[in-house]
């Protein structure tokens, strides 16, 4: 049993990160109140721009320094595309619902159509990913280290250090405190002098980046190639991010039990003891429990009020 | 004499409208300035082009003695002008501090100081007699603490002239006294306020000067003290206004509804709101429920309307059992309903007036055939009911809901209900926030209804409306009916004695 779950508990922080980081992205455009269902779209621009990166660089220097340097192209690239979902759903007042769809329709298309000129077919695959590594002295900690120190990459505590920083951002800094007021009552924002435009534009560019972050993530840590999607990671961590009631620590919880879930669902096949269960059921398992968690949660829901609405300031 | 603000010759105009024309307002240093007008009169207009909301087309913006240019509200805060709107602008999870310092938060290193602000908050609101505690949250306070929490907001940034635009709308007889105390410390500390309102009584208790104007045009500035209420409603009507309505004696007719000992749960969890309640309204003639806010009344109107669940008793229409019908059953059974919150039950903000005439009867003929709407027949429909009740609305029946001013969003409801033709038609607060004109109009509709044989069931909190229209009044309190009275043998005190749940020859 102990090793059975020292083997899972590394597979299943792989698989939460980047579920994470992207989750954290749609946090902070929610909570300013636009609706970012592009985050999917989002992780594919980044996956790709790590990749064709990575791609590049690998050959001509260290392959570690190009995958970070991937890392933050792929960051870059989701920052820059999400200012078409800033623009349309922040200038042009549009629907941020089907803004966000066409983020992802866009994304999936263009980025397979420039695989393909790449590579010939639609993949890019990277020589290298990133390694696992023991964090030095805290891996000795009995249990503990077994399970959260050992064999782990360096992309893990960034993610979890941003996540920090970004909890920090919202609570305690003057730009959380407009950002949540944005989210909630943009007119009462407008009125005590914050620019919501700005406020959402920052916030927006943040969940882009974030996602990319999180697609380039995926790229290095558990695919190893671009394949032109992220198998419905976006939407996951757009689950998560109710599930965990647009709360920073909320959204930690609700991507770890996802992460933990479905790396139980995809080894179930060699462990004995979950092989009774058929596979189905472990690999729905996750998503039933988001949709009793969702119908559970829906009463006391703590969704920004403003989120969804286009901001117009005449409006009484 | 000073004068910290001067706006000379404003005008502004909007699609299909010009809100206000060639109209000027002084205000002197350390006076309360009331600026009177019916609804749509442009009072928010004007103000809201002093605090940079909207830009003036034409005229002249002084403050202090110099010409200034307010392009957006920054620089009104920057001039020392703060305003607390109609509609709160508080975001409901923050705490008071959080709400007061958005936008000008004091730092401490990279972090917000919320310890210092909510100190400075206490401080505030000690000077000021506000009463105001800095680490609630806004969510948990009552409408009236909201206010104060706007109010405090302004003085946070240190502004010298405040503009209260209709500050008593939303608030009780007892936060309305607050308030004018507070106006008054304000004063003797040195600001100056400018005070919008149609409210005649409270220009009487707290004002120096008043300016009228009406229709978008100025009409005059007056001394308080030397012109009377009548003189003032006539400047803002622009002709006589009767200020108690007439009514003919009338014998009233059959049962028309009839409640049977009805019970209903309350809005808060757990608590019955009505208990064993009886009641009888009969033709021709109106009934008032009094009682002080939150006694049951707004459970009451819904289990009657069929809005809310009955936990026992009955309640009948035209001596049929409706208990168990559902909404649309019982509008088809002769109820009409003039909801308490005009924005939340009466109206669909986001349609056009025309749609909004039609919410009930969309589905009768001649406004819709084979599941298709007929648009001409609601228009039709609509542009009577626009016409014969006075909704002034920029693009008429094609107007959004929402772009309308209060009162002639009141209007339209009580239009749309009367033109229903019920049995009986239950007015709540009909006439919450409105101007005495419309007010007037209102209640001679109601009084009308009743003459022509309706039952009329009129909740209203404002017991001068009560006393003034009913024929009988029935007292409520705690959800427990206190009794019921003639309204020609009774007075306020009587009355006022009763909502606070003393029955009539307890007092012997």
């Amino acid at each position: 049993m102990w090793t059975l779950i020292a083997q899972i508990f590394p597979y299943a922080i792989a698989f939460t990160i980047p579920l994470l980081i992207t989750s954290l992205g749609g946090l902070f455009s929610e909570r300013s109140g636009v609706v970012n269902i592009g985050l999917e779209g989002l992780m594919v621009v980044g996956s790709f721009t790590g990749a064709i990166v990575i791609y590049t660089l690998q050959p001509i220097m260290s392959p570690d320094l190009a995958v970070w340097i991937g890392l933050l192209a792929a960051a870059l690239a989701g920052g820059v595309f999400a200012i078409l979902h800033a623009f349309a759903s922040i200038n042009l007042n549009a629907n941020q619902v089907i803004s966000g769809t066409a983020i992802n329709m866009m994304a999936g298309a263009l980025t397979v159509f420039l695989a393909r000129n790449v590579t010939g077919s639609g993949n890019i695959p990277i020589v290298r990913g990133l390694l696992r590594r023991d964090v030095p002295i805290l891996s000795e900690i009995p249990v503990i280290g077994r399970l959260f120190f050992t064999s782990t990459y360096a992309t893990t505590w960034l993610v979890l250090a941003i996540l920090l920083l970004g909890w920090y951002v919202i609570y305690k800094t003057s730009y959380g405190l407009r950002l949540r007021a944005c989210g909630e009552h943009p007119h009462a924002a407008d009125s005590a002098g914050v620019n919501v435009y700005k406020v959402r534009y920052i916030a927006v560019i943040l969940s882009g980046a974030f996602s990319g972050l999180g697609g380039g993530i995926l790229l290095v840590t558990i695919a190893g190639e671009f394949t032109g999607s992220v198998a419905g990671l976006g939407f996951l961590a757009l689950a998560a991010l109710i599930f965990g009631q647009w709360k920073p620590l909320g959204i930690l919880g609700a991507t770890a039990f996802f992460g933990l879930a479905s790396t139980i669902a995809n080894v179930s096949s060699v462990i004995p003891m979950l092989k009774v269960i058929p596979g189905v059921i472990l690999k729905v398992f996750p998503y039933i429990v988001t949709l009793i968690a969702l119908v559970a949660f829906s009463k006391s829901s703590q969704a920004p009020k403003a989120a969804g609405e286009p901001y117009e300031k005449g409006k009484r | 004499m000073d004068y910290v603000v001067e706006m000379l010759n404003i005008r502004k105009e909007f699609p299909g409208i010009v809100a206000n024309d060639d109209i000027t307002l002084k205000l002197k240093k350390g006076e309360i300035h009331a600026l009177l007008g019916e609804n749509g009169a442009g009072k928010s207009t004007l103000m809201s082009i002093l605090f940079g909301l909207y830009q003036a087309d034409r005229g002249q913006i002084r403050v202090n003695g110099k010409d200034v240019n307010i392009s957006n509200p920054n620089v009104a805060n920057e001039l020392g002008i703060g305003m607390v709107h109609q509609h709160f602008k508080l975001v409901h999870n923050f705490t008071v501090t959080e709400n007061i310092i958005l936008g000008l938060e004091p730092k401490r290193g990279l972090s917000v100081d919320v310890k210092s602000a909510a100190k400075r908050v206490k401080e505030l609101s000690e000077q000021y007699g506000l009463n105001v505690d800095p680490n609630a949250k806004i969510e948990d306070v009552s409408v009236g603490m909201q206010q104060r929490v706007e109010i405090l907001k302004m003085l946070y940034r240190n502004a010298d002239i405040l503009i209260f635009d209709e500050p008593t709308a939303v608030l009780t007889p007892q936060e309305i006294e607050d308030l004018m105390k507070i106006m008054r410390n304000l004063i003797k500390e040195g600001k100056s306020i400018i005070l919008i309102t149609h409210k005649l009584k409270e220009i009487k208790a707290v004002a120096d000067r008043c300016t009228v104007i009406r229709r978008g045009k100025f009409i005059g500035t007056v001394d308080v003290d030397s012109t009377t209420k009548a003189q003032m409603a006539e400047m803002m009507v622009g002709r006589e206004v009767l200020f108690s309505v007439e009514k003919p004696d009338k014998e009233a007719g059959e049962v028309i509804l009839k409640l049977d000992k009805v019970s209903v749960k309350s809005n808060r969890e757990g608590v019955v709101a009505v208990k064993d309640f009886s009641l009888e309204v009969k033709e021709g003639e109106i009934l008032g429920l009094a009682g002080v806010e939150g006694n049951g009344q707004s459970e009451l109107v819904e289990a009657i309307t069929g809005l809310k669940d009955i936990v026992s008793g009955k309640i009948f229409i035209n001596g049929k059992d409706i208990s168990n019908f559902s909404i649309r059953e019982r509008i088809n059974s002769g109820i009409a309903h003039i909801p308490e919150d005009r924005q939340k039950r009466g109206l669909v903000l986001d349609y056009t007036i025309g749609q909004n005439m039609v919410l009930e009867i969309y589905d009768r003929k001649p406004f819709s055939e084979r599941g298709l709407l007929n648009h001409n027949a609601i228009t039709e429909y609509a542009q009577q009911i626009v016409e014969d009740f006075d909704v002034r609305a920029g693009q008429g029946v094609e107007s959004v809901a929402r772009s309308l001013s209060g009162g002639n969003q009141q209007k339209a409801i009580v239009g749309r209900e009367i033109e229903l033709n019920p049995d009986l038609l239950i007015a709540v607060q009909p006439t919450r926030g409105l101007d005495v004109g419309s007010i007037e109009y209102i209640h001679s509709r109601l009084i009308e209804q009743r003459n022509r044989g309706k039952a009329i069931l009129l909740v209203s909190l404002e017991l001068d409306e009560v006393l003034n229209l009913s024929d009988r009044i029935a007292i409520i309190n705690s959800g427990e009916l206190v009794g019921i009275v003639d309204a020609k043998d009774t007075n306020e005190n009587e009355i006022g004695l009763m909502m606070a749940g003393i029955k009539r020859g307890d007092t012997d």
